[in-house]
């Protein structure tokens, strides 16, 4: 019933194309695959400079596993009220999505927020960018990543946003789902990132 | 028949009203018509190629005789870097874009680009690359450590130049990953009727196959640049050795973005070949699969070899004998094809225009590049050769011989398409055969001096080397190769006072984009063509009645449809401005990096203007 839905979202918004799918959503998946590997160099110079600081604080000095993993959560969370967003919109629910849009929004805040927080206590700590190859990867690896999930916010406000202009409308769950496949990349890639950097363990 | 509307005006009025200039300086800054577009790639190009050659002939100027004091060591590295810099992002990546831009949506018969908009955009972003990088000639120095960046020389340069480099590149890196992204989704999904993917002309292939490989290679010289500008300006460690970083995490980083950036440059300039020989061999393509194939085989196996760049490094004997494999294994798609050029022109009814010349020229010194390139593939011979000016006659041979001569076909054989005049086809072969005795005098005697043992990036040799006359010829070479350009562009003056007269398909060609006027119509086609066959347009106009023998389709019985009855309206997109702005603000988030927050901050809320703009501004449908 729903597929039916969204299949007629996409003949009424869009021509013909050759392989079926909306230019739109061709090109996103197109930027995800190319992003795959911005974030794959990252991951990997992190994991290649793993271990080789010749000064500290080392991770297992600064890591509180507990209070990422909870961010970690929250930030997983906000896929589920993603999904539910575009479910709406599907259906010309126009309120349940401003509802779970901001809601997105004040989760992905919410795990930004936890991450500014984390980089203080880290700084305070001692490790900043430059205090050794730890900082300067972690930082970037992170940093980089929680750039993504801002750009991520700020397109979900966008969005609430325009629903109340009459601009965000059935019609144009094409962007609410664009929007939502980027924020699964960058969840997806977090759970990548929050194992490879916190979860495994670095030794002594 | 069919009347094209654009839009007078945007629906909405005041600040997001859309531009309607058709004419004048005023609808190339606002166009978003992939030709528009397609032809300010290549101006601008052009004018890069111009620059950037003459950073050449500086170069063989200080190198004529040994010892000279023309330029300063410091300045000879800002210009070798300069040079090549320009040629690799600003010339050959272009230039290639340009005809990307300019056939691809008529070769598939669509009528423009999947998004017209971020089109533009991907082309100021270049634009404003190239003058950011060139800017730095007056903001403290150019870039001055080789367009490869190596750390640490990068990292501990204390110019500005190596900031500009990598801030340009990245800048560069946007405007490049936006157009991939755009071209693949056109090539994907916007094909007209019954063109199937192999049905498409093999120039809109390996346009396909190159807009991979840059959504694929971009994102990690991405990540490099951003170390390389993240040490330089921030002090952080990614390539300290004393902190723990390696210098070697670069090269590895960066060719494993430069060695597909190599196919980058080089397959388009197949592809344009593979249009050309066809035509004037008056036959198909010979085993259009296998080129295709083989395109797509150097596509993926190209991510597999960038260690063969870094034998010297001492990555140790199982790396570099692995790497040394793969690179022998991808010239054998690299061998296909020029066997398949070959038994193209072999038997056929071969006639020799200005298009044609450079097409041979390519396939003669493709091959001797890559000839040579398979002599490094070897690492015990590598090691003798690297560094040396062995390598330069190589990737000359390779990048001149091979791109920039199958560019220049591709300029005389679609210029009557682009601007309705054909090239003085005299001047053309004047052109040619200054151009390939050039180069060859050029690059063919540093072979030798490379074996001979001369270093590449060294401001001049002793005289008690040896190395004295094969550069002066080298140096009397590069001076042909400037002859002949100059000699094309007296061509291209020439032409410009000619009445556009050329007719819609003067070279009795095979694709889709000679079906429609010379120059095509803003909306390209009247009625987008059906297609049935590979080179669509050779079959609407030959049949064969037996084996081997063609003859014209007779009066009224060609394939093509009857025009559809009846008036119909085709909308082709608004122009708009915020591609501009947006890469505006981009420019200025590069400069407020190097000079100031105030002014980053100034061109992130330029970019987010245009943006927001962009976002909402009246659709043009």
């Amino acid at each position: 019933m729903q597929e039916q839905v969204g299949i007629h979202v996409y003949e009424s918004e869009h021509e013909a194309t050759s392989t079926g799918l909306p230019n739109t959503k061709l090109a996103m998946w197109l930027f995800l695959a190319s992003d795959v590997l911005l974030f794959g160099a990252l991951i990997t110079s992190y994991v290649v400079y793993r271990g080789r600081s010749v000064v500290g604080p080392y991770p297992n000095d600064v890591f509180d596993i507990p209070y990422t993993s909870v961010s970690s959560f929250v930030l997983l969370a906000s896929s589920l009220t993603m999904v539910l967003a575009l479910a709406a919109i599907q259906r010309g629910d126009l309120g349940r999505m401003r509802l779970w849009l901001l809601a997105t929004a004040l989760l992905g805040m919410t795990f930004v927020g936890g991450q500014v927080y984390e980089f203080t206590t880290f700084y305070e700590e001692g490790l900043s960018l430059t205090t050794n190859v730890f900082g300067t990867t972690f930082y970037v690896l992170t940093g980089f990543h929680g750039a993504h999930v801002t750009i991520g916010i700020l397109m979900l406000l966008t969005l609430f946003t325009l629903s109340f202009g009459g601009k965000v409308g059935q019609k144009d769950a094409m962007s609410v789902e664009l929007v939502g496949l980027y924020w699964h990349f960058v969840d997806i890639v977090w759970i990548v990132i929050f194992t490879v950097v916190y979860l495994i363990p670095t030794g002594p | 028949m069919a009347s094209v509307s654009v839009p007078a005006d945007g629906r909405t009025g005041g600040l997001l009203r859309r531009p309607t200039a058709t004419t004048g300086l005023w609808s190339w800054v606002t166009t978003v018509d992939h030709k528009k577009i397609g032809v300010l790639y290549g101006v601008t190009a052009f004018l890069f190629f111009i620059v950037g050659g003459t950073e050449a002939l500086l170069i063989r100027l200080q190198l004529a005789q040994p010892e000279q004091g023309l330029l300063s060591p410091s300045v000879y590295n800002e210009i070798f870097t300069m040079h090549g810099i320009t040629m690799v992002f600003l010339v050959v990546m272009p230039l290639s874009a340009a005809f990307i831009n300019y056939l691809v949506p008529l070769m598939i018969g669509a009528r423009d680009v999947a998004f017209p908009r971020l089109n533009a955009f991907s082309y100021w972003a270049f634009l404003f690359a190239g003058i950011f990088i060139y800017s730095s000639w007056f903001l403290g120095g150019a870039p001055n450590g080789g367009w490869f960046g190596y750390a640490p020389n990068a990292v501990l340069d204390p110019t500005r130049g190596m900031t500009f480099y990598a801030i340009g590149l990245l800048i560069a890196g946007v405007a490049s990953t936006v157009s991939a992204i755009n071209i693949a989704v056109t090539i994907l999904n916007m094909r007209a009727p019954g063109m199937t993917l192999f049905r498409m002309p093999v120039f809109v292939w390996m346009s396909l196959v190159v807009q991979f490989l840059l959504a694929f290679s971009l994102p990690i010289i991405t990540v490099a640049l951003f170390q390389l500008l993240f040490d330089k300006r921030f002090g952080t460690h990614f390539f300290d050795s004393v902190a723990g970083g390696d210098p070697v995490l670069w090269q590895h980083l960066f060719w494993l973005f430069g060695h597909p950036e190599v196919y980058i440059l080089i397959l388009p300039a197949m592809g344009i070949v593979s249009e050309i020989l066809p035509t004037f061999a008056r036959k198909p393509l010979f085993g259009y699969q296998f080129v295709v194939f083989s395109g797509i085989a150097i596509g993926f196996i190209g991510f597999g070899v960038w260690v063969h760049h870094m034998y010297a490094v001492g990555l140790g004997p199982i790396a570099n004998t692995a790497f040394g494999i793969s690179t022998i294994i991808i010239a054998v798609p690299t061998g296909v094809k020029i066997f398949n050029w070959l038994g193209t022109m072999w038997k056929g009814d071969l006639t020799f225009p200005t298009p044609m010349l450079f097409a041979v020229g390519f396939v003669a010194m493709f091959v001797i590049g890559g000839l040579s390139g398979v002599t490094h593939s070897v690492v015990p011979s590598d090691y003798q050769q690297t560094d040396t000016y062995y390598i330069v006659a190589h990737f000359h041979y390779v990048l001149f011989g091979g791109a920039i001569f199958g560019l220049f076909a591709g300029l005389y054989y679609w210029w009557p398409k682009v601007f309705g005049r054909m090239l003085n086809d005299t001047l053309g072969k004047v052109s040619f055969w200054l151009m390939l005795i050039g180069f060859n005098l050029t690059f063919g005697p540093m072979h030798v001096l490379g074996l001979q043992g001369m270093p590449r990036r060294i401001q001049t040799y002793p005289e008690e080397l040896g190395l004295a006359f094969w550069n002066l010829v080298s140096t009397v070479g590069a001076f042909l190769i400037a002859l002949s350009v100059l000699v094309f562009l007296v061509n291209v003056a020439i032409t410009r006072r000619k009445p556009r007269v050329a007719q819609a398909d003067p070279w009795d060609a095979r694709t889709l984009e000679w079906l429609t006027s010379s120059p095509p119509p803003e909306h390209n086609f009247d009625e987008i063509p059906t297609v049935h066959a590979l080179d669509e347009a050779w079959h609407r106009k030959y049949v064969e009645t037996e084996p081997g023998r063609v003859v014209p389709v007779p009066a009224g019985g060609s394939g093509t449809e009857a025009p559809h009855a009846g008036e119909h309206s085709i909308h082709m997109p608004s122009p708009s401005y915020f591609p501009l702005v947006a890469s505006v603000g981009i420019l200025l988030l590069g400069y407020g990096i190097i000079f100031g927050w105030l002014l980053a901050a100034a061109g992130a809320v330029v970019l987010l203007a245009g943006v927001y703009g962009w976002a909402l501004e009246p659709s043009a449908e």
